[in-house]
């Protein structure tokens, strides 16, 4: 079965929507989109230097998204002017990242394959890599959830419950760094934020409970990505583009339903 | 333990000598308080006198510049902010809110919310709720630890009158059942003077302190008011141009009446 490349890709999608659902309804209930994106856009830098030095290109994907996350979330609770900050961070990282990639000899033909993922060619390790990752951040995730929603709803509740939030933040970085590692085949560097952000944005509008929000969220990204593949095997588009624009329209479709429903 | 008096009883919890600064301002002096079990202690002063930021420095909330806080070895406490905004981008219902972070049985979360006069929310959102419907929810949520201490930042605010009638009354209720000790800040003074052990009068430093009945007659407290007679803002300016930095060390007598429970009865 799993030699059929588009239930490989298939199943790609859906491991990868099984960390992006929760750590994504974070990400929105957290208001951290921007800090998605510096952390995925780093990933190209980390591709970089993988590249360079030899090593497993999710190593170097992993370790330099775990460094801009860390950096960005040590900055933000020092205070720092966060939208600029951010704004700055992820499109440096990412020109920077772009400018170390064309240092390496023979990548720049297949640059997109970092930029928009290249799902249709996920191999068998690439797979156990990508649900490795996945059940490894949703296990964190699961572990840390009531800790996590209350220091997300007010870290003073927290605190008085006797709970650390920087911890849960920490927890909250390395999941991102780690789904940025995971979603680099799939999506690519450019389009990781989105996945993170539309499917969490389109079940707000239906969910009533954070659990009931992560879990639809998940539902919808793996629906995006079915559609997303069947769109791209059936009109040769770009694989992650396409699933990322399914995304998209199920966001406009359940906002819509969201109105109705509250009348 | 040292049994002098009653009052030596050890406090639930402990401020001692806090000094707290934002930037280069001093937000709060030299304040020492404590709170024992079974007591309801309220802090009162002015806007921006630094009662929230007191009540935050003894959560461990915000750091001290100067002094410490101590709190009795697992000290279990219930805490309301006065500020809470729960963001329309997370659907929480009541009852899910009321599991956070520990989780609380149905009958738990109904009987709490009963307890505060709300029985019919528990599906309602959070974010949809109107602010004294929030309020008794968060107490609510705050009761559910079964807190050896309860401390409320304003809980009032945004209670309809017999709405905070009925809330102090829920307040002495849950103290006289479960022996909790509460520490509030409030800026109702009527009420709270009726409802409370003691009271606290806050303006960057502990004015005045002491039963209601004498921090009612304390010209400090008076001159804080508004309700200032017989020259009492005269005196307080005056008391206020002194650094107050001899709690301690030295064994001379001020003229001032600084350290309350002596009554100024008139
Ligand atoms: N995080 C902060 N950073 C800088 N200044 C602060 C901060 N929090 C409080 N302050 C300042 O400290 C002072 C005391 O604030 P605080 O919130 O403790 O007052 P309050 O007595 O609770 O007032 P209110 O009755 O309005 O609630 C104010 O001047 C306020 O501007
Ligand atoms: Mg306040």
């Amino acid at each position: 079965m799993l030699d059929d490349f588009t239930t490989r890709a298939l199943l790609a999608g859906i491991g990868l929507a099984v960390a992006t659902g929760p750590l994504g309804s974070f990400v929105v209930w957290r208001r951290m989109a921007y800090f998605g994106d510096a952390t995925a856009h780093a990933a190209i830098l980390g591709v970089a230097l993988a590249l360079a030095f030899q090593l497993p290109l999710a190593l170097g994907v992993l370790g330099v998204a775990l460094a801009m996350a860390l950096t960005v979330s040590t900055l933000a609770a020092k205070g720092w002017a966060m939208d600029t900050t951010l704004g700055v961070l992820a499109h440096s990282a990412l020109a920077f990242g772009l400018v170390a990639i064309s240092f390496v000899p023979g990548v720049r033909t297949d640059l997109s394959a970092y930029l928009f993922g290249d799902i249709l060619v996920v191999s068998r390790g690439d797979l156990a890599l990508i649900w490795g990752g996945a059940a490894l951040v949703l296990a964190l995730l699961v572990w840390r959830w009531q800790a996590l929603l209350t220091a997300t709803l007010s870290e003073e509740l927290a605190h008085a419950a006797g709970l650390n939030p920087n911890r849960e933040r920490l927890v909250l970085t390395v999941a991102l760094a780690l789904v940025v590692a995971v979603a680099l085949k799939v999506v690519g560097a450019l389009l990781i934020a989105a996945m993170l952000i539309i499917p969490a944005a389109a079940a707000r509008a239906l969910a009533r409970t954070p659990e009931a929000m992560a879990a639809l969220a998940t539902g919808i990204g793996g629906l995006a990505a079915f559609l997303g593949l069947r769109l791209s095997l059936w009109q040769d588009t770009d694989a992650g583009p396409s699933i990322v624009a399914s995304a998209a329209v199920i966001f406009a479709l359940a906002a819509v339903a969201g109105q109705l429903r509250r009348g | 333990m040292p049994g002098v008096q009653g009052r030596r009883m050890t406090p639930l919890i402990a401020a001692d000598h806090v000094c707290v600064r934002f930037g280069g301002a001093e937000v709060l002096h030299e304040v020492s308080l404590a709170v024992k079990p079974g007591e309801i202690v309220t802090i009162l002063g002015p806007n921006g006198s630094g009662k929230s930021t007191l009540i935050r420095a003894l959560l461990g909330l915000v750091p001290l510049a100067h002094g410490t806080v101590s709190r009795a070895e697992g000290l279990r406490l219930g805490y309301v902010p006065q500020k809470l905004a729960v963001d329309r981008s997370m659907p929480l219902t009541v009852r899910r809110f009321l599991s956070l972070p520990t989780r609380v049985s149905d009958a738990a979360a109904a009987a709490a919310l009963a307890r505060v006069g709300v029985e019919d929310i528990g599906q309602r959102q959070m974010a949809a709720l109107s602010g004294g419907q929030f309020q008794r929810v968060l107490l609510a949520r705050a009761l559910l630890s079964e807190p050896q201490l309860l401390i409320l930042d304003e809980p009032t605010q945004g209670l309809d009158q017999p709405g905070e009638a009925a809330f102090y009354q829920l307040i002495e209720t849950v103290r006289h059942q479960t022996g909790a000790a509460v520490l509030m800040v409030s800026h109702d003074l009527h009420v709270v003077m009726a409802a409370s052990d003691r009271v606290i009068c806050l303006n960057g430093h502990v004015c005045c302190e002491g039963t209601p009945r004498v921090v009612s007659n304390a010209p400090e407290y008076r001159a804080l008011f508004g309700l200032g007679t017989r020259g009492a803002l005269a005196l307080y300016q005056h008391e206020h141009d002194h650094a107050h930095d001899h709690d301690h060390g030295h064994g001379h007598d001020h003229a001032h009446p600084h350290h309350h429970e002596h009554s100024h009865a008139g």
